[in-house]
């Protein structure tokens, strides 16, 4: 596996919001201005840390939702009721506050156009972030690489960059498939429920295509997309996982 | 002390002794899962734990040998890179100390490695001296795969991503080098503590 160290010591700094963006109901895109961004790949992510008047601090970390090549760095927070970051950074923060974070970090699951294609993203919920940073970075660079996502949504409503998505498809760019698990509008033509092996086996090239693979989303999506993959043939070693949230038992 | 945030309180837990949360930590009761891909499914007489490198012969134990060994049940908290604690997780499994008894070496370090291509580097006297095992079970019942099984390493003091999952050997050296997350930036030592979380912390 390649190698990529960073060089460098990760110092935090104070990122100043320049703008809120609502996605959905429960999530909310943070622009900001880092002081001194040494860039990022496609895939990464940041630290956040929190303080309180008495000194206490939380941290946690965010995938980034922008492109290397985009003008800010965008961070796409899903609010957790039971949370105690993501409260505050989709609910409290203001334009004109400051941010402190440090980055980027991982360089395992990310995307650049040399590690080539094709390239098939698998989205859960929220796992819809560092994957959309991947198919902005492939658009900004002109990459013709086959790119297909599919991403899973409880509802049409909880669906993260619609509109940008929809256009992707609609311009041919990306392969881009909607499945909802829990509610679908009348007339929906997309797929519904739970990601399993049916859908799987219409979505993933064949394995003797090699896709590059990254997934995406909570623990049960996740193994439950790789481990199918795997047993369809695909090789574990061009699969990428990146998992969040509790392991549902 | 960082910036203050505005309008940020927190949400501390009360229940827990904040003298037992390393810093920039949260206690979960869940058990969240990370790994860099698939989790491997292998039947268990396949498998094999092995200890080589800089030693005069290299050792090994199929599964039923391994269980064969001595265990030990241990209580520990474990301190995730991604942020999350988890406080008094109990795990049975074989001591390091067992496994590596009678074996000679000079080495001074060890890369552990894993079903996946999954290593990780570890000084040996951090695995060494009631500080590290080899654990197949969790809370009493067999290890699960999303979280390692059929075995784990399980090195408590340093954060979890060098407690390697689905772990399969060690390999003694006498020159360190960095693992899987080691290489890609992460501290190569791990003390939560110090909040080694990154290069250069």
């Amino acid at each position: 596996m390649a190698r990529a160290a960073l060089p460098r010591r990760l110092s935090w700094q104070l990122a100043r919001v320049v703008e809120l963006v609502d996605e959905t109901s429960r999530t909310q895109s943070i622009v900001l201005e880092p002081p001194e961004w040494p860039g990022h790949r496609a895939g990464q992510h940041v630290d956040v840390r929190l303080t309180a008047e008495d000194g206490y601090q939380a941290e946690r970390s965010y995938s980034i939702a922008s492109a290397p090549e985009d003008d800010h760095l965008v961070l796409t927070v899903e609010r957790l009721d039971d949370g105690e970051v993501s409260p505050y950074l989709a609910g409290e923060l203001r334009p004109g506050d400051e941010l402190e974070l440090r980055g980027p970090i991982g360089g395992y699951f990310v995307w650049e156009a040399q590690l080539g294609g094709p390239l098939l993203l698998l989205a859960g919920g929220s796992g819809i972030v560092p994957l959309r940073a991947m198919l902005r970075h492939r658009a900004a660079t002109g990459s013709t690489i086959a790119a297909r996502l599919l991403y899973s949504s409880k509802s049409l409503a909880d669906v993260i960059y619609r509109n940008e998505l929809e256009s992707l498809a609609a311009d041919d760019e990306v392969d881009v498939r909607f499945t909802l698990t829990r509610e679908q509008p009348e007339g929906w033509r997309g797929y519904r429920g739970r990601i399993d092996e049916e859908l799987l086996r219409d979505i993933a090239w064949p394995p003797e295509e090699r896709p590059l693979v990254y997934i995406c989303g909570p623990t049960a999506f996740v193994e439950v997309a790789a481990s199918v993959l795997v047993q369809l043939g695909h090789d574990a070693g061009r699969i990428k996982t990146e998992r969040f949230g509790p392991t549902g038992r | 002390m960082g910036r203050i945030s505005r309008g940020f309180t927190g949400r501390r837990r009360t229940s827990v002794d904040p003298a037992r949360v390393p810093p920039g930590q949260y206690v979960t009761d869940d058990f969240p899962v990370l790994s860099a891909g698939p989790t491997p499914h292998h039947p268990l007489d396949w498998w094999s734990f092995t200890i080589q490198g800089a030693v005069d012969e290299p050792v090994s134990w199929s599964w039923q040998e391994f269980q064969a060994l001595p265990s030990e049940t241990v209580t520990k908290d474990i301190h995730c890179v991604t942020k999350w604690s988890k406080l008094d997780t109990v795990w049975t499994g074989v001591s390091l100390d067992t496994l590596l008894d009678g074996v000679e070496t000079s080495a001074e370090y060890v890369m552990a490695s894993s079903d996946g291509g999954y290593t990780t580097n570890l000084p040996l006297e951090d695995i060494t001296g009631g500080k590290a095992w080899v654990a197949y079970a969790y809370d009493g019942e067999p290890l699960e795969p999303e979280h390692g099984g059929p075995a784990r390493l399980l090195v408590p003091h340093l954060y979890f991503w060098k407690s390697a999952k689905w772990v399969r050997g060690i390999e003694l050296r006498t020159e360190d080098e960095p693992g899987f997350w080691e290489g890609y930036g992460y501290h190569n030592y791990g003390d939560p503590w110090l909040e080694q979380r990154y290069q250069g912390d």
